[in-house]
């Protein structure tokens, strides 16, 4: 058996977070800590790179296979990644150490509880993003609620504990659910393997019932209209690093569980359910846009600004045309990246004002000209201007949508307009205008190693806008063999067990 | 290495330069390094467009992919044709004059390098617009030109009504866009593919495609050509999308001539024309051309009448012109659309430099109601203005002459009832707009000066490095109608010269229309001069009796016919009023109210309940025990 890289991806932040955890606690070990938390995380991440050179990415097979026994007959501990899980998990080990950095200034208090809780957390999501196992998955989905949960509930604000249950409860709510449908899936086909689950295929009749139980955990991660109420208050609540991480790695998770499950081993049912997804992610579109439109606190602004583009990602996964699901995935990057930069960049004119409101801001621009820049690329990657990532996952998405349905398509486009609307007035807001208050006038640009995470953002969206190839060539063929298998399994040959 | 490649990427590498090391260089620097870079592309581009005319030129340059998903694949491209060729010509040109131009104009400004970073970056994005060989990078382009636009709109960042208009005119851009990109969907759904000659090739085999919408049973050719034209109309400020431009004058002045003048705003017009072969196949959207085309040159026209900002007038008048050349395509005539664009650059921006040296000599003063009779002190802005001005309203033999005239003779020609609506509207457009552009002139340079603020013996003419671009454009207002009159709208124009670019799927009529018809246009120009010398200057009388006696008429004008305020009732406030709803009450009082929070109260309840039965009293437990014990045998002897 060759080197075991995927587990050593979920491993090592793990190992680091033992090591973190047990070392001695004194004021002075925070900064080790600190440096050794980025260590760890930096190193995962050139694994990851490397993971991604070794990557072939002309087979839609799932390659560096790993298979351990774990409860005899019932689990195996299985991985495996495809042209599909790849970049989610580069985009974790990429995100992580740039949480990391930020936390400079954010966290005063159990600096080093922090850490560990950060690097559990990219543990997790590699594990969710590389799991072939239905219970392996489980596992590491809903452990992916613990850490978040503590962020939150430690380190939060005010009304931290309010928000953290919120969290809490909807996200178990759906995912009990789900836990129910994977005990039955093992019951009717005697496995959880899901390479074995795709080749077996799962008889109709159940489909349905199962694919609504996958679906309430989704639709509540995702978050898709109307569970969606949970994200506005974890983000305000959160301090920076987790809504960087809730934001930018945590709600991938559905969308990622949509097209690997959902699609893979309920096509019948999720051909079915379709106009159930159109209409909520149009709702998520236009609805949450709307509501961003009059937000007063910068970072609920973004959050339902999030649940706006998740609905795009919904809408195109379930187009199932190679255009639609690749530019779904490529939008989840994308608004891994943009998101994860709107967060931090709330994160430092938060650290110097103590505020989230709009209000209180103006005029930034003369004061912060690097941020005004920074700020702006943000932002227009949010809008989705070309030459932005933000662009070619939502042309790709709506490509993929008019050939559903012009109609839909319509609509969803709608969504385009506003976010511009939402978006430059925010921008507007807080860094054009004359200086109302002298607080802004003390307030200092951004300093070296808030550069460094913001421009090693920057440096990405702006690169995929102008040339998407390296994602989209590593994507093409296993989406194209995920829709070979969709629509192969559409025809009613099906194996009845 | 392709000179093509020079054109487009010297003002990118000059942008960049300047925009993010303007700082170590200077701002002298910045300023000759972009004006320079920009310059050299411009010169490269007159050679290209020599090429074209002269030995039949065309080049088409694959860069590299852009976005490549199963069937959909578009690359970077340049595309050199004889349209292509002309728009880098009056895009590069207008753009070097504007960079030397602003050395002067902002020179008091403390963002110097800014503010020439982001002209040639607007430059680039541009060019990257007209050089595309397929929809999407058009659409780059297109998104990109705005994007400079709003940022050159806010420029003075400080003014509340500056940053306003920026966003305004991004996002009524965004609802043109909005049809634009719903139409590049349509054509990849019909023709799986986004490059022009792909589609163009397709495009007479698809003609009896329908495509049902709400019920509607729409011709997909008809729905495409309809939705560009949205588009179309959102950058080029046709009527019920043409709010954005007005306010856009909160920009410097050298962005109003630059963008809102000669090159972005023509964008519209330059894809209505580049689509020909798409539009040739669609009558009864050529027709809505036509009819948007005139009623946004009738309308804007009257608009221009009761304006008092020098800038707003020229706004206006912008917007009609593009209204002339948008019913020239919707008659067909897409090469006398094409001339218009062409010298209307020329003139237009001269205009608009030259309201800019009258604003700078006026410390920023833009009511012409307090100018006038500084002619003698500023004359060289007085002459190229007035140059400027015979040439927009048609004087003979300058260039609007040959190309307004044009347009208004080939809608004559077109035969049918549009084409002679679009050409009774054509002549009585061109007698308001020599008339708004005299008022102008008059109330400007002529009469008594009423500045209160300014001493007219302080008026000093405009330094030598903003006059000598204004003289270069004016040589352009003049001549360029004359001397290109054949290459771009002559009887062999199409053969000789356009070829491939444009599609006439009909060849253009060669028939002259009657001589009184031709001569009535420049007649009424000549006439309105004295006219309105007489009702502007020498009897003012005359046109305060006009104004007050129809005082909502000239009310309405002047608040141009209320499409701002109408626009704030329907669409911006209700926006705002959806927004809280959504948030205050689905979100806040019902999904919360029953959802998590109800969950959570509803869990509180019942466990306050069962907190009553834990209450320490022996008899109690003994009592529900016994309760439960007998259930339990009640269940098994039934069983």
């Amino acid at each position: 058996m060759n080197f075991p890289i995927l587990s050593s991806l979920i491993l090592l932040p793990l190992l680091g977070a033992l090591f973190i955890f047990f070392s001695k606690s004194k004021s002075n070990t925070n900064l080790t800590s600190k440096y050794l938390a980025l260590f760890v995380s930096f190193s995962n991440f050139i694994l990851s790179l490397y993971l991604w050179y070794l990557f072939d990415p002309s087979t839609s097979e799932f390659q560096f296979l790993e298979e351990q026994s774990w409860i005899k007959g019932f689990v195996n501990y299985k991985v495996g990644i495809d042209g599909i899980s790849i970049l989610f998990i580069i985009l974790t080990t990429f995100i992580t150490p740039l949480c990391v950095v930020s936390v400079n200034n954010t966290i005063k208090n159990r600096l080093k509880d922090f850490l560990v809780a950060i690097l559990v957390m990219e543990s997790l999501m590699i594990g969710v993003f590389c799991s072939l196992d239905l219970v392996v998955f489980y596992l590491f989905f809903e452990g992916g609620l613990i850490p978040m949960f503590l962020i939150i509930g430690i380190w939060g604000g005010e009304r931290r504990v309010y928000s953290a249950f919120k969290f809490f409860l909807y996200t178990l709510l759906g995912s009990v659910l789900m836990l129910v449908a994977i005990i039955s899936i093992y019951w009717v086909t005697g496995t959880t393997d899901v390479t074995y689950l795709y080749s077996l295929g799962i008889d109709e009749k159940y489909q349905y019932l199962l694919w609504l139980a996958f679906f309430s955990s989704f639709a509540v991660k995702t978050p898709m209209w109307p569970v969606h109420t949970w994200l506005p208050d974890a983000h305000v609540e959160a301090p920076t690093a987790g809504s960087v991480l809730l934001a930018a790695i945590l709600l991938k998770m559905a969308g990622y569980g949509f097209i690997r499950f959902s699609i893979g081993l309920f096509p019948i049912a999720s051909e079915y359910f379709i106009p159930l997804i159109y209409i909520l992610s149009l709702v998520a579109i236009i609805y949450t846009s709307y509501v961003a439109l009059m937000q007063e606190d910068m970072k609920k602004l973004i959050a339902y600004s999030s649940v706006a583009h998740m609905g795009f990602v919904t809408l195109g996964i379930f187009t199932f045309t190679q255009q639609g699901l690749e530019g779904s995935i490529y939008q989840m990057i994308s608004h891994g990246l943009v998101s994860a930069a709107l967060f931090l960049s709330v994160g430092v004119i938060y650290d110097r004002m103590h505020t989230r409101l709009i209000s209180n801001y103006g005029g930034l621009v003369s004061i912060m000209p690097k941020y005004s820049i920074v700020l702006m690329v943000f932002t227009l990657g949010a809008i989705g201007l070309p030459g932005t990532s933000g662009f070619v996952g939502e042309f790709l998405i709506l490509i993929g949508t008019f050939q559903k349905s012009f109609l839909v398509a319509a609509i969803a486009s709608i969504g385009v307009i506003l976010s511009a609307a939402y978006m430059l007035w925010l921008y507007k807001r807080v860094i054009f205008g004359a200086i109302q208050k002298n607080e802004i006038r003390k307030m200092d640009d951004l300093n070296k190693s808030e550069i460094f995470v913001l421009s090693s953002l920057v440096f990405p969206i702006i690169l995929f806008g102008f040339y998407p190839e390296p994602l989209l060539s590593t994507t093409e063929v296993s989406i194209e063999n995920l829709i070979d298998m969709y629509k192969s399994n559409l025809k009613p040959n099906l194996i009845k067990n | 290495m392709e000179f093509e490649y020079l054109i487009i990427f010297l003002p990118l590498i000059g942008s960049i330069i300047s925009g993010f090391f303007g700082k170590i260089l200077g701002s002298r620097n910045s300023e000759i390094l972009t004006s320079l870079f920009v310059s050299i592309s411009t010169i490269i581009s007159f050679i290209i467009f020599y090429k074209v005319f002269n030995e039949d030129y065309t080049n088409n340059l694959d860069i590299v992919t852009w976005i490549s998903s199963g069937t959909f694949n578009v690359n970077w491209s340049i595309k050199i044709d004889a349209l292509s060729s002309v728009m880098l010509v009056v895009v590069t040109l207008v753009s070097s004059i504007v960079h030397i131009y602003s050395i002067g104009y902002m020179s008091h400004d403390p963002h110097k390098q800014r503010f020439m970073s982001y002209l040639s970056l607007f430059t680039f994005s541009m060019l990257m617009l007209v050089t595309s060989d397929n929809f999407l990078q058009l659409f780059f382009g297109w998104e990109g030109v705005g994007l400079c636009s709003y940022f050159l709109i806010g420029f003075w960042f400080k003014k509340e009504s500056a940053n306003a208009a920026a966003i305004k005119a991004f996002v009524v851009n965004r609802v043109g866009d909005f049809g634009f990109a719903l139409g590049i969907f349509l054509i990849f759904y019909l023709f799986g593919t986004v490059n022009y000659n792909e589609v163009f090739e397709l495009v007479p085999l698809t003609l009896d495609k329908y495509f049902s919408f709400l019920g509607l049973n729409i011709n997909a050719i008809d729905l495409i050509c309809i939705l560009l034209f949205i588009g179309a109309m959102g950058k080029s400020a046709q009527l019920f999308l043409h709010t954005w431009l007005p306010d856009a004058m909160e920009g410097p002045t050298p962005v109003s001539a630059l963008i809102h003048a000669a090159t972005m705003v023509t964008a519209g017009v330059f894809l209505v024309v580049r689509c020909s072969p798409i539009y040739e196949y669609s009558p009864f959207v050529l027709n809505v051309i036509t009819i948007i085309g005139m009623s946004t040159a009738f309308f804007a026209a009257t608009v221009a009448l009761a304006q008092d900002d020098i800038k707003k007038i020229i706004a206006y008048s912008t917007c009609s012109q593009l209204g002339y050349m948008f019913f020239a395509a919707g008659v067909g005539a897409y090469n006398v659309a094409m001339f218009h664009l062409f010298t209307h650059a020329f003139f237009k921006a001269l205009l608009f430099l030259g309201s800019g040296s009258v604003i700078h000599s006026f410390k920023d003063e833009q009511n012409i109601k307090l100018m006038g009779g500084v002619w003698k002190k500023l004359p060289y802005t007085w002459i190229l203005m007035i140059i400027g001005t015979l040439a927009l309203t048609g004087f003979p033999f300058l260039s609007g002459f040959y190309s307004k005239d044009a347009i208004i003779e080939f809608a004559y020609l077109r035969g049918n009832t549009t084409g002679y609506f679009a050409a009774g509207i054509g002549i009585f457009t061109a007698l308001l707009t020599s008339i708004y552009s005299w008022r102008l002139i008059f109330k400007t340079f002529h009469g008594n000066y009423n500045n209160k603020k300014l001493n007219i013996s302080d008026m000093h003419e405009s330094p030598m490095v903003m006059i000598i671009p204004l003289i270069i454009l004016a040589i352009g207002a003049i001549f360029c109608g004359f001397l290109f009159k054949d290459l771009f709208i002559g009887i062999e124009s199409s053969n000789s010269f356009w070829k491939n670019s444009i599609f006439f799927l009909e060849p253009l009529s060669r028939n002259h229309p009657p001589l009184w018809f031709i001569l009535i246009t420049p007649i009424l120009v000549i006439l309105s001069i004295p006219v309105a010398y007489y009702i502007f200057i020498k009897n003012t009388k005359i046109t305060n009796d006009i104004v007050n006696g129809n005082l909502p008429l000239y009310n309405f004008l002047k608040n141009k016919w209320y499409f701002d305020e109408l626009y704030e009732y329907l669409f911006v406030n209700p926006s705002k009023k959806i927004g809280l709803y959504f948030w205050k009450k689905i979100d806040l009082r019902f999904i919360d109210r029953f959802g998590p929070d109800g969950v959570s109260s509803l869990i509180k309840s019942i466990s306050l309940l069962a907190v009553k039965f834990q209450n320490g009293f022996i008899y109690h437990y003994a009592f529900i025990m016994l309760l439960g014990f007998s259930a339990l045998l009640t269940f098994l002897i039934l069983k």
